[in-house]
């Protein structure tokens, strides 16, 4: 039974959310939503890569012969991350800087080569764009929930507008421990919503 | 000197998991049973070692000197996809009981940011051969420490009684934000 056009956008965005459902792509999640302006644009450089390996890969899912599909489909999403990783460098220097090495590890990231493999390579390109930038819209909206959560509750200020004083910041969000129990927190809370929501 | 400083640094300053986010999904994947953890340790160290090698080999022989560093990430990548299908068939020959112990981990290395993070660091801290083979030894060192001492206390986590929007995944890292936090006590060993 295939999807509806409705239902892989809410798949991606909700249901099946990347990082708040099915826990994949964890690293540049914890690694990269130190600010909300951060995490959204990280979540925006891997939803490019979504969008353009998907729709490539599903181009081409004829042509692929079977046994190096897994490389071939690393080939496809290792090009788009050099585009996406020279773009950033040329145009966004500072957000090069503070993204860092987790800009090429887009191409290891679990979310783009699994849905390359579990969708672009079975339907057609419509439907495989689509789940692309379903994927990775919920990949962005995760990234900076998380990244404005622990922005504001560490520093006291959203996309750096000032919302109450630094001084009552607690670093630890901003610095690696914080990630962690955020995002366990995070999960956990939307876990329990899922849940009342069903009973 | 460098050498013990490199280890220090990469085994608990700047542990590859805790403090640069790397290795996360086996780290989460992997850390339920203390012997499960130990085999992927051994498989992370067998192929990071030696996809240092070559990465560092094929920068300082291709991709400088030909001036294509742009090329980085698609040959990277590909040397360590092509290195582990090797690295598993190398094992399924030579030694069969070890490919028995490790062969389910080499798929999932493959996707491992770990592998493509080291070499990636590796060029941008500057280091020589020897260097960033004490690197990656070092690293995989600490991904082991973090992973052994992870899994020890998710075993410990899996008999107590949690909420049921806690378990699995949010406890786990919950407590792994406290690992961290246990970490961060070593910063400032090394300046």
């Amino acid at each position: 039974m295939k999807d509806s056009a409705y239902n892989i956008i809410v798949k991606g965005l909700i249901t099946q959310n990347p990082v708040l459902v099915l826990t994949l792509g964890m690293c540049p999640t914890l690694a990269t939503t130190t600010s909300a302006i951060n995490g959204m644009s990280m979540g925006l450089a891997t939803l490019f890569v979504l969008f353009g390996s998907n729709v490539v890969v599903s181009l081409l899912k004829n042509i692929i012969p079977d046994k190096i599909r897994i490389p071939a489909y690393v080939v496809v999403i290792a090009t788009f991350v050099s585009i996406v990783e020279m773009l950033i460098h040329a145009d966004f220097p500072q957000l090069y800087e503070s993204l860092g090495i987790f800009i090429p590890l887009i191409v290891v990231n679990c979310i783009v080569l699994g849905r390359a493999e579990a969708f672009a390579s079975k339907n057609s390109v419509f439907r495989s764009a689509l789940d692309g930038l379903a994927m990775g819209l919920g990949f962005t909206l995760a990234l900076t929930l998380l990244g404005s959560i622990r922005e504001l509750l560490g520093t006291g200020k959203i996309f750096g507008h000032t919302i109450y004083s630094e001084h009552y910041g607690a670093l630890l969000f901003v610095l690696a421990p914080g990630a962690f129990i955020t995002l366990g927190f995070l999960i956990s809370f939307l876990n329990k919503l899922a849940k009342s929501s069903k009973v | 000197m460098t050498y013990i400083l490199i280890f220090i640094s990469a085994v608990f300053v700047n542990n590859i998991v805790l403090s640069q986010f790397l290795g996360i999904c086996p780290f989460l994947g992997v850390s339920r049973k203390i012997n499960t953890a130990v085999g992927m340790t051994a498989a992370v160290a067998f192929v990071l070692t030696i996809s240092t090698i070559f990465t560092y080999t094929v920068q300082k022989l291709l991709l400088q000197p030909f001036h294509v560093e742009f090329l980085r990430t698609i040959t990277f990548v590909l040397i360590i996809a092509s290195l582990v299908q090797l690295v598993e068939i190398v094992l399924k020959k030579v030694s069969h009981s070890l490919y028995h112990a490790l062969g389910i981990y080499l798929p999932l290395i493959t996707t491992n940011c770990i592998i493509l993070g080291v070499a990636l660091l590796v060029v941008k801290d500057n280091f020589n051969l020897i260097q960033s083979v004490v690197f990656a030894i070092s690293t995989a060192i600490g991904f082991g420490l973090a992973l052994i001492i992870f899994a020890g206390i998710r075993e410990q986590l899996s008999l107590l009684k949690l909420p049921k929007s806690m378990e699995g995944i949010p406890a786990a890292l919950i407590a792994a934000g406290l690992l961290a936090m246990a970490f961060m006590g070593f910063a400032g060993i090394v300046k």
